[in-house]
């Protein structure tokens, strides 16, 4: 027979149990105290971009200054000036590269549509600042990451994109040594071809012999 | 003593008389729970413990807070209502003052304060029940039963009459 | 030695009292007697919000405040500091006196509760005939204080809290006066002290006859200390600040120091009740065995207290807001038959004292058991019968 007020007290000795035992048994403790511990974030986590570069944190910098990203960006938190020469050539390097944390919603879609590799999401979260407009928007310098430090954060994906990018500069290499006499397609041209049909793309670049080599460049310039 | 019984009187009459002149309903309604508190402490000036913290506990417990909730239940709290002031003022007054009057008269003319009075004995919370359960039992039963019909009258009005003995 | 020690702060009053002029003795030993309880109350609140937050954190599996001072002990004076830098907002539609005297009319009646209560031998501030009335008339008046702040907010979620209050309040004062009536009635006083002597003296020379210790107190102390957390607005009758539905109800618009107010306002009330309710069944300053009056008197009063205020802790830790239709019934259809019948069973207690065959005592007991538990049993089935308990079925989800 369930006596009528049995519930209570059941459930006056399960917290009860939970009291005494949080003293002797630490396990039950599920608090992380922050700034003591931490949490190992998961590979996948991500706040906002940076910029990778690869030996310089200048010269080295990926980024061309394409704009992709800044015309793709949905709240519109990227700012890009091309770099141009004495002379007024554009060269393809950011001369400033802004983007404001404060508008970023991390969507992480400037990464997927960059096809340098150039822009990837940084795990950093301590961001908090008293500096609303100087330390929220950050600059070029502020987001340029070494690509060591990129294999740190996100060590597969880094994997990869390296492996990716090893490919390509072989290839590149591989067709430029035959066809010296004429400059090398820029990589989105060679992109664009092998957009439509992969296996159609040896026809118009003969020197690439490897049909399966980029995995993902084919919806870049197709998204672009 | 003397300065205390002034005072009160003088913070019971105001708190009355507010509460009769505020625009404010519910200003109203704390004016007269001042006058209730106030009467207490007026009680209790007297010696008479046992009254005063009924007054307290009773007016201002019980009869406030259904004079505030009738308030709320019944009229449009925004403030802005008229002031209870009765409009033929004159014969507001006249009728307060015919009942005042009469109550005052019948009060000095009464044998009682012309006469020296002993002291009062110091009533205790005993004394008072142990009389109200012998000599005057009668009465606390009548008040008990009236109270107790006014109360079952007010369950059958709150009562919806399609309501056949359902839960309430 | 041991009543040097139990009669200190007494003695200390009288002889800091004795160094004033006659006509300035009567007002500097008031002064003294609410000075410290002020003191002494507000403290032992500033502990137990500490050991609530504790507490919960605990029993939920988390470790509670630890950052300010070692242990987190320091939290209370953090939590001050908070509360009196914080800006103090008043709504532009509020009614400014009001608005201003509820906090004041809150904290000010729990207060004067406190000065009734016998925290030791000779240890009672104001001695009062009807201390028990005193208490309940003092106590009423924060329905009032609660109904200014609800409505002097000019916010609609703060006159719904404060109406859920005030239908609260008064709902489960009819139990609570009703539970004490018992008391009264055995003990024939209304005179706080006088009930605390009522329990002097040992059951078999070793159990003391707190009135908990019979079938009626236990009843009536279980059925006390269950509308007294109605009363107080605790867990887990705290609906009327329900967070999830009315964002706290009348305090929603109260910031600051005046908010700080009202909280402790609520912890007052829940100690002034504690206190009572230790001294109507717990025997007051009393220790509970033979042997152990050597203790001081007011250890074992905030003792009690300080148990009592844990129980409090732990019930706010275990049990669910109730609903509002669930608090009236419980309020109308179990407490106040319960605190009726309770009233029958102390006075079988009481005309049964004369008892002298065998086994007189069990006899007793069993008669009070019957008479009590046999209506629990009743009622409860009413309350929850057929509906209720069991496992949720959802119309929608699967």
């Amino acid at each position: 027979m369930n006596l009528p007020g049995t519930g209570i007290i059941k459930g006056m000795v399960e917290t009860a149990r939970n009291f005494v035992g949080s003293y002797h048994d630490p396990e039950r403790l599920t608090t992380i105290e922050y700034p003591e511990e931490r949490l190992t974030q998961p590979e996948n986590a991500r706040s906002f971009p940076m910029l990778i570069f690869d030996d310089d944190p200048v010269k080295g910098l990926r980024c061309v200054a394409c704009k992709i990203c800044e015309k793709e960006c949905p709240p519109q938190c990227i700012y890009i000036v091309q770099d141009r020469d004495e002379r007024g050539k554009p060269r393809k390097f950011p001369r400033i590269f802004d983007l404001d944390i404060s508008v970023c919603m991390s969507c992480q879609i400037c990464v997927e549509v960059c096809p340098f590799d150039s822009i990837k999401m940084n795990t950093e979260f301590e961001l908090s600042t008293d500096d609303r407009f100087g330390r929220l928007l950050l600059h070029r310098d502020d987001l340029a990451k070494s690509n060591e430090y990129y294999h740190q954060i996100h060590a597969t994906e880094a994997a990869e994109v390296d492996a990716r990018l090893a490919d390509e500069k072989a290839k590149a290499e591989a067709k430029a040594k035959p066809a010296a006499a004429k400059p090398a397609s820029p990589v989105p041209t060679a992109a664009k071809a092998a957009a439509p049909a992969q296996p159609a793309a040896p026809v118009k670049s003969p020197a690439a012999d490897k049909p399966a080599a980029k995995p993902a460049s084919p919806a870049e310039p197709a998204a672009a | 003593m003397h300065t205390g019984f002034l005072l009160l009187a003088l913070l019971t009459l105001a708190s009355a008389g507010a509460a009769m002149c505020l625009r404010n309903l519910v200003h109203c309604a704390l004016c007269v729970a001042i006058s209730f508190v106030s009467l207490a402490a007026l009680f209790l000036t007297l010696d008479a413990e046992f009254v005063g913290f009924a007054q307290i506990l009773v007016y201002v417990g019980a009869v406030a807070i259904l004079i505030v909730i009738a308030i709320l239940l019944t009229r449009d709290i925004s403030g802005h209502g008229q002031s209870l002031v009765f409009k033929p003022w004159t014969l507001g007054v006249g009728v307060g003052a015919l009942v005042a009057g009469s109550l005052v008269s019948a009060v000095t003319s009464s044998a009682f304060t012309h006469r020296e009075l002993p002291p009062a004995p110091a009533a205790t919370v005993r004394q008072l029940g142990e009389s109200l359960m012998t000599t005057y039992v009668v009465p606390l039963e009548i008040i008990g039963l009236l109270l107790t019909a006014a109360l079952l009258g007010a369950v059958l009005l709150a009562r919806r009459e399609n309501e056949g003995g359902g839960r309430s | 030695m041991s009543t040097a020690l139990d009669q200190l702060f007494v003695n200390l009053k009288h002889w800091v009292v004795s160094r004033f002029p006659a006509d300035w003795q009567l007002p500097v030993g008031m002064l003294i007697s609410a000075g410290a309880i002020i003191v002494v109350f507000a403290s032992l609140f500033a502990i137990t919000v500490l050991a609530e937050r504790k507490g919960l954190g605990r029993i939920q599996n988390r470790p509670g405040p630890n950052r300010v001072g070692p242990f987190g002990l320091l939290q209370p004076l953090a939590d001050f500091l908070k509360m009196l830098t914080k800006e103090n907002i008043i709504p532009q539609a509020a009614d400014g006196l009001i608005y201003f005297l509820a906090p004041t009319l809150v904290i000010l009646p729990t207060l004067l509760s406190f000065s009734v209560l016998p925290m030791g031998r000779n240890m009672t501030a104001v001695d009062v005939d009807a201390g028990l009335l005193f208490f309940f008339a003092v106590g009423a008046s924060v329905e009032l204080a609660v109904f200014m702040a609800g409505w002097a907010s000019r916010n609609k979620f703060a006159l719904l809290g404060a109406m859920r209050a005030i239908a609260q309040m008064i709902c489960y004062e009819l139990p609570l006066i009703l539970s004490t009536v018992a008391v009264v009635m055995v003990a024939g006083s209304l005179s706080l002290s006088g009930i605390v002597d009522h329990q002097a003296g040992y059951y078999g020379g070793w159990l003391a006859r707190w009135h908990v210790f019979t079938p009626w107190g236990l009843a009536g102390f279980l059925l006390f200390m269950t509308a007294a957390t109605a009363e107080s607005n605790r867990a887990p009758f705290d609906l009327p600040e329900g967070e999830s539905e009315i964002i706290a109800g009348h305090l929603i618009e109260y910031s600051g120091f005046k908010y700080a107010l009202f909280f402790m306002g609520e912890y007052f009330g829940m100690m002034a009740v504690s206190g009572l309710g230790i001294t109507l069944f717990l025997g007051g300053w009393r220790p509970p065995f033979a042997g152990l009056e050597w203790v001081p008197t007011y250890l074992w009063f905030f003792g009690k207290l300080g148990v009592c205020i844990a129980v409090f802790i732990w019930v706010r830790g275990t049990l669910p807001r109730l609903r509002a239709d669930q608090l009236m019934n419980f309020a109308w259809k179990f407490m106040l038959p319960l605190t009726l019948i309770n009233l029958l069973g102390a006075a079988a207690w009481h005309y049964t004292a004369d008892w002298s065959f065998l086994g007189a005592t069990p006899a007793r007991w069993l008669l009070g058991a019957t008479l009590l538990g046999a209506p629990y049993l009743a009622l409860s089935r009413r309350l929850f019968g057929g509906h209720g308990i069991g496992p949720r079925t959802y119309r929608f989800a699967t």
